[in-house]
């Protein structure tokens, strides 16, 4: 016979507060689960965007990092012959050779002693088209010749002088805002574009640090990546674009996710003693109708469960109230250094329907846990002494 | 106190219940001390650094270089002594898990510039001596296992190719400002690799007196002003402390987590305590009629609570100090000299305070309160 | 002067919209040395009246004066060490505190005076030693039997020498053996110890077991028997 829910539902009722309490616990446990991986999410998705499977990406051998490496002008061109450069419908080669420096600004708010280092990225014609996903969305593309540059969304919200208009001060000049640009959330609207030429006589020279083109037959990576390394007049090496950026977030990401998995599992073994706590009084205040219920024939499996259930679904409610606490946090932008690549990189807290759904069961197995051995208490309880 | 034992007999009525609670507040503690000490510890890496001494970077960007031609001219700008510089060299080893900073040196004048680098005569000789020697820090001989005389072979990102080393000195540093898992060579033996004149990333000079430090750097600054390479000079602490900001919302990341986290377990020790005050609510009356006044009653109450928030404090907050001190903990290299900081463990002892006020004082008040007549009343 | 005095005590109660009239105008004396056994009908107000003169209620109207003490007029955080130093409490039932040994639950009022450890366990030790159980002083009430249990709350009713004992029926929950045990303890306090004691009861035993007998009905005095005095 199954103990009718409607019992446990009324009991839960019956002690608000320590219910109320219960379920607050778990729900906070779970919205920081919840927040603390959006984070990491976050970050992790704003760099995988960067990259595009069709892209592929060439340094200079031996660099890991688009800052580190250095190719010349004569590399560049011949990457821009070779037959694995996919070609755009005007016939010219999908190839984007770009400058990538650093350079100090103070984001918005903040005083004048605290930088960040913001990716100034040169780039050509070639750019808007190899590079994914981008879409200007104010103002228009840098004239050639002229000291104008391009500003990503994020970097724009959270650094001064960053709209269509106003004037930049990097590398010693002065730079006009002329368009911003998204990039479907990747690491590059973080960045400030603007025309190699104009970079070059400013930072490094006659050098650019990146070239990146559109794969002919993406399907054919590795045939592209043996053939340009092997080939020799060139000395680089060759990445997939979007393994490329995904790894530089590797360190970072994990770091995140390992803290969030540290912070939530203790928060979670403290909230799990709550539900303990609670549900072990519940068994013995209840210990006289407990006992009715086997000596009416209840067989205490079905007690066992019904105490099990009522824990689960105190613990549910909690999961809900901390899905509802996270909720909100959703698309908040925020930024930090990525140290694999030493740049200033902006990206959103990212509450994905699957994060959802792991704090509900998170809660769920919280609530398991909890309300397992008082449930066994209950099953197993001694029924002449409970009537006395 | 003669009424302690009362306290602790009724903790003992439940055990599981005050072990599981009291170890709830252990664990809480235990994550409020190792989150504010991320964030102590990034403040205190900002406040690292000598008085007298000053860092030179490219004023476009702190990866830009300048040039050695810049050492012979800083050393004639008055109120300087002495001047080295370093280049970061940013190479891989192994597997690259394990991150740790690696600089090309001068010898002589990087020495001098740090005694806090604190190593044996004889391998600073040897480091003097060798062009291809390089010294490391104490902890890199834990970590990766390396050992005096051992070549090591670092891949190169910024300068290509692998590069080997041979190891003739350990140090230790006297100071939290240097860290323990760096690798230092030598600048000529870059150059001579690299096959080009040399550049510095950046100039570290010592000054004669510290209230001159902004003088001296605003002279600097002056100096290079229209040169190739314009240098922003600052102290070596505002050098520092830019690091620590490029983590950027971390405090108010790490803040609000230990709210939540706090909180949480806020919820658990007052749902303990309500929980046996409502099953005690017969004996409080026993108590009153006996002649325990309603003061005593709160008191005791109050003491059940702070009993537990005290014992979870000291497991809590005493664990966390204690593991991070013997484990040596740094996050692998991100976070130096973690150490629980005694402000952290007072805001620790003043959350436990809090907590023991917010989860005893309502079943204390009530017990206080009760009125024992309705309490006594049985069935006739 | 008797050791109580009650004077035109009225007590009402309200529960909810209910009023209930627990006395009107109630006056006895209730003398030094006295063995008085209330008794009377359920809803009579006896346990009421137990409150009353130990200053746990206060009377709606009227006077109350224990030892010449105006109970009924005292503060209420005098109340609390008057009581201590003057009452001796038995209840039915949950008289001790299981996380206590029979000893520690004796030395409860003792806790409130200024005695040494040495001189609480002497008096402790006289207590239990007088109710007949000073071998069990490390008992839990869970180890002791029901009548056990009543000896120890009187051995911690009398410990701190109050100037009455108030018992609320202290036998309701015994068999008659038990029972038996106590009220020849009761009667023993009271003839040798020269104790005086009021006892709630249904029982007769203990009616008999007392030297003066008060019948309440509706809060009012009926009967009373026994020796005067």
């Amino acid at each position: 016979m199954k103990i009718p829910l409607i019992y446990n539902a009324r009991s839960v009722l019956q002690r608000p507060m320590s219910t109320a309490f219960t379920a607050l616990g778990i729900g906070l446990v779970v919205a920081v689960f919840i927040g603390m991986l959006a984070l990491a999410n976050g970050f992790r998705a704003a760099l995988v965007r960067t990259g595009s499977d069709l892209n592929a990406l060439v340094l200079r051998r031996g660099a890991d990092t688009e800052l580190a490496s250095g190719i010349d002008r004569a590399t560049a061109s011949i990457l821009a012959a070779s037959p694995h450069v996919a070609s755009g419908a005007d016939g010219r080669p999908l190839v984007s050779p770009e400058v990538y420096v650093l350079v100090p600004l103070t984001r918005r708010g903040a005083d004048t002693g605290t930088v960040a280092n913001v990716v100034v990225r040169g780039i050509g014609e070639a750019a808007w088209k190899v590079r994914s996903n981008i879409a200007i969305v104010a103002g228009q593309p840098p004239h050639s010749g002229r000291a104008e540059v391009c500003v990503g969304r994020k970097m724009a919200a959270t650094f001064p002088n960053t709209g269509v208009g106003q004037t930049l001060h990097f590398g010693g000049r002065d730079w006009t805002v002329v368009c911003q640009f998204t990039a479907g959330g990747s690491a590059f609207e973080s960045e400030i574009w603007g025309e190699n030429e104009q970079f070059m006589p400013v930072f490094r020279g006659e050098v650019f640090q990146s070239v990146s083109f559109r794969l002919k037959d993406p399907a054919a990576f590795e045939e592209a990546k043996r053939a340009l390394e092997s080939d020799q007049r060139l000395t680089v090496d060759v990445h997939q674009e979007s393994t490329f950026y995904a790894e530089q977030s590797q360190v970072l990401g994990r770091i995140l996710q390992v803290l969030a998995f540290l912070v939530t599992s203790i928060m979670a073994v403290g909230a799990i003693f709550g539900a303990i706590n609670t549900m072990y009084a519940a068994v013995a205040t209840r210990a006289p109708e407990i006992a009715v219920l086997l000596t009416l024939g209840f067989h205490p499996l079905s007690v066992l469960l019904s105490f099990l259930v009522e824990s689960v679904l105190i613990a549910l409610v909690g999961g809900v109230i901390g899905i509802l606490l996270a909720l909100p946090i959703n698309g908040i932008v925020t930024s930090t250094t990525n140290w694999a690549s030493f740049s200033e990189i902006a990206f959103s807290f990212r509450v994905t329907p699957g994060l959802l759904l792991a704090g509900l069961v998170f809660a769920l197995v919280m609530g398991t846990l909890g309300g397992f051995f008082p449930a066994w208490r209950a099953a197993r309880l001694p029924v002449v002494q409970a009537l006395r | 106190m003669r009424f302690l034992h009362l306290v602790l007999a009724n903790l003992g009525r439940h055990k599981l219940r005050t072990l599981l609670t009291t170890a709830s507040v252990a664990l809480a503690l235990f994550l409020f001390a190792s989150l504010r000490t991320v964030v102590t510890t990034l403040d205190a890496a900002a406040r690292f650094g000598s008085a007298r001494r000053l860092v030179s970077t490219n004023a476009t960007g702190i990866v830009f270089p300048l040039p050695l031609s810049y050492a012979n001219k800083l050393r004639a700008v008055p109120g300087v002594e002495a001047v080295t510089w370093a280049n970061w060299f940013g190479g891989r080893y192994g597997d690259n898990k394990r991150f740790f900073a690696q600089f090309a040196v001068d010898p002589q004048s990087y020495l001098e510039m740090y005694p806090e680098i604190s190593l044996p005569e004889d391998q600073k000789q040897a480091f003097f001596r060798e062009r291809s020697s390089a010294i490391i820090g104490r902890r890199l001989v834990d970590v990766f296992g390396w050992r005096l005389g051992q070549n090591v072979t670092i891949r190169g990102t910024i300068f290509p190719g692998d590069w080997t080393f041979t190891i003739r000195g350990i140090y230790t540093p006297t100071d939290a400002v240097i860290n323990d898992d760096m690798l230092l060579f030598r600048h000529d033996y870059l150059e001579e690799r690299v096959g080009r004149p040399g550049i510095a990333g950046w100039y570290v000079f010592r000054i004669d007196d510290a209230n001159h430090a902004a003088q001296i750097a605003r002279t600097v600054d002056g100096q290079f002003k229209n040169s190739s390479a314009a240098t922003k000079t600052g102290t070596e602490q505002a050098f520092n402390a830019s690091f620590a900001t490029m983590w950027g919302n971390v405090s108010l990341l790490m803040g609000t987590i230990g709210l939540a986290v706090v909180f949480a377990i806020l919820l658990v020790t007052a749902n303990a305590m309500m929980m046996s005050a409502r099953e005690r609510t017969g004996e409080v009356a026993v108590l009153k009629a006996i002649g325990f006044s309603d003061r005593i009653v709160f008191g005791l109450v109050m003491l059940e609570a702070a009993a537990i928030a005290l014992t979870g404090a000291l497991l809590g907050l005493g664990g966390a100090k204690f593991l991070y001190k013997a484990t040596n903990f740094n996050a692998a290299g991100f976070l130096p000299g973690f150490d629980v900081t005694t402000s952290t463990l007072l805001l620790g002892a003043t959350v436990a305070l809090l907590l023991m006020l917010a989860s005893g004082l309502v079943p204390a008040i009530r017990a206080a309160r009760l009125p024992v007549v309705q309490a006594l009343r049985r069935v006739e | 002067m008797a050791l109580v005095e009650i004077r035109e005590v009225d007590k009402t109660f309200q529960r909810g919209s209910e009023r209930i009239d627990v006395f009107i105008g109630l006056t006895l004396d209730i003398a030094e040395g006295s063995f008085t056994a209330l008794m009377g009908p359920s809803g009579s107000g006896k346990p009421t009246l137990l409150n009353l003169v130990a200053g746990l209620d206060r009377p709606t109207r009227g006077s109350v004066r224990v030892a010449g003490a105006e109970v009924s007029a005292m503060r209420p955080n005098q109340l609390a060490p008057w009581r201590a130093r003057h009452i001796g409490f038995v209840f039915q039932q949950l008289n001790l505190l299981p996380v206590l040994t029979a000893y520690q639950n004796v030395e409860l009022p003792l806790l409130l005076t200024r005695l040494s450890r040495k001189e609480r366990d002497e008096r402790i030790r006289l207590a239990l030693g007088v109710v007949g159980l000073e071998d069990r002083l490390s008992h839990y009430p869970r180890q002791l039997s029901g009548g056990q249990e009543q000896r120890v709350a009187i051995a911690r009713a009398i410990v701190a020498d109050p100037t009455l004992v108030l018992l609320d029926e202290p036998t309701g929950q015994l068999d008659a053996r038990s029972s038996g045990d106590v009220l020849q303890l009761l009667g023993r306090l009271n003839q040798e110890f020269k104790k005086a004691i009021i006892i709630v009861t249904h029982d007769a035993h203990a009616a008999d077991a007392a030297r003066t007998v008060l019948h309440l009905d509706k809060g009012r005095l009926i009967e009373r028997q026994g020796a005067a005095v």
